[in-house]
């Protein structure tokens, strides 16, 4: 089963179009690494699968969905871990944590599902009550891969989620996409760091100037 | 419904919670909203019956200033970090979301009416004269503020320039609320002989429709 499937997609932001004619398709249980240099469409092409940008051409499904008319159900089913760490400073990491989990609809189960994910990235204990502006980037990039695997999506997308992290951080996040690969979910990783997605991700995607330009199973072609 | 004020009363109790730890409120908005009446009260020259006279209309206008600092507050929460991407895909109805925010800025500014209640008993020597009506046009203007604040609010960070331009934008859809607020005020503080219930109803109705619209239109505003 496709879990993306886009075909002439184009995304226009602004005046420039961020996509030009994008064609990719992801099946089931794939872990894809995109790759490209600076302003390839990396960061737009997940935003897009999240259902956050509408393509202006073309056809776009993700888990099914159409991304034009059906994109909020498609919201509801990815995670996206962006640049921004999308935590609230002046709360403490559980209460982002839980609170993430909460506004997932995850009801009575939003608090052990919380202290799971927070056990997962190494932030319970201590860490767990401090409030996020007064811990490091790692943490707080590890807080917000917390606050992404609460729910338990069925399409991860992560923009960098090894930046900012030291070598524990880094095996942690390794190991916790290979457990959602191995639950069943897809994954779509855009990374600079080749040699450590590459382990993950057999599938190689490259993209420049908003399209296609490789698409090869283990081989990394440098951008 | 029982999905929505769960949600609402998430967001709700999450903004007061941030607000709470950051005392942006206690330490920032409540001595600007004081200094706002002793302002008045120096430039009209500490007139006592001017003052009494007038502080309804004061009142209300300290009031909108600080609901401004409310609401830019309440948009920048989700704005710093992106956290309102979080919101966009947590399947959280808009109408929750915009309800819960309405509500914690709703919170905030009973506590300073609250505030510059006592700001122009002590500072304006006016008297209550009708209990009620002075709490219910409270919260029924507060209502109306709160709701077209976090609408507007919305609107103008979708904009990209929410601090310039959310006043342009909100105190003009806020001048009827001022109008009938210090109208209600004037008859419950006994400044002037004015029908302040008949005002009352008119703010009651204009905070449903305000937080009606508000509810339907912030989805527009958020999710896309």
């Amino acid at each position: 089963m496709s879990v993306v499937e886009l075909r002439g997609v184009v995304a226009v932001l602004g005046r420039f179009p961020a996509l030009a004619g994008l064609d990719l398709t992801v099946t089931a249980g794939e872990t894809v690494l995109v790759q490209g240099p600076n302003g390839a469409g990396k960061s737009t092409l997940l935003r897009l699968c999240a259902g956050l940008v509408v393509p202006t051409r073309g056809e776009a499904r993700v888990l099914g969905f159409d991304l034009v008319v059906e994109r909020h159900t498609v919201r509801r089913r990815v995670g996206l871990l962006g640049h921004a760490t999308g935590l609230y400073d002046d709360l403490t990491v559980a209460e982002n944590v839980t609170f993430w989990a909460r506004a997932a609809g995850l009801g009575r189960v939003a608090e052990a599902r919380a202290n799971w994910a927070l056990g997962r990235l190494g932030l319970d204990g201590p860490l767990a009550d401090h409030a996020v502006r007064t811990v490091s980037a790692g943490q707080r990039r590890r807080a917000s891969l917390a606050a992404l695997a609460v729910r338990r999506p069925d399409l991860w997308l992560l923009d960098e989620p090894h930046a900012g992290l030291d070598q524990e951080g880094r095996d942690v996040v390794d190991d916790l996409i290979g457990e959602a690969v191995a639950a069943g979910a897809t994954v779509i990783v855009s990374s600079h760091e080749l040699d450590r997605v590459r382990r993950l991700s057999p599938r190689v995607v490259t993209l420049a100037g908003g399209t296609l330009v490789g698409d090869r199973l283990g081989v990394v072609r440098d951008a | 419904m029982r999905e929505v004020l769960a949600d609402l009363s998430l967001v709700a109790a999450k903004d007061l919670r941030i607000e709470f730890r950051s005392r942006v409120l206690a330490n920032q908005v409540a001595p600007f909203a004081l200094l706002v009446l002793v302002l008045f009260g120096v430039a009209l020259d500490a007139d006592q019956r001017t003052l009494r006279s007038f502080a309804p209309g004061l009142f209300w206008v300290a009031v909108l200033l600080c609901a401004l600092l409310a609401v830019q507050r309440s948009v920048a929460v989700e704005r710093a970090d992106d956290a309102v991407v979080g919101l966009r895909l947590s399947g959280m109805s808009p109408a929750a979301l915009f309800l819960g925010k309405a509500t914690a800025v709703l919170v905030q500014l009973l506590v300073l009416e609250v505030l510059l209640t006592g700001g122009i008993i002590v500072l304006y020597r006016s008297s209550v004269e009708d209990v009620a009506l002075l709490v219910l046009t409270g919260l029924a203007a507060g209502v109306a503020v709160a709701a077209a604040g976090t609408l507007y609010g919305a609107m103008a960070a979708g904009l990209g320039v929410s601090e310039t331009l959310l006043p342009i934008l909100l105190l003009p859809v806020l001048a009827p609320v001022l109008i009938g607020a210090t109208r209600a005020f004037d008859d419950a503080l006994g400044a002037a002989a004015v029908d302040g219930w008949a005002w009352l109803v008119l703010l009651a109705g204009l905070a449903v429709v305000l937080t009606l619209v508000g509810a339907l239109a912030y989805r527009v505003l958020v999710e896309d």
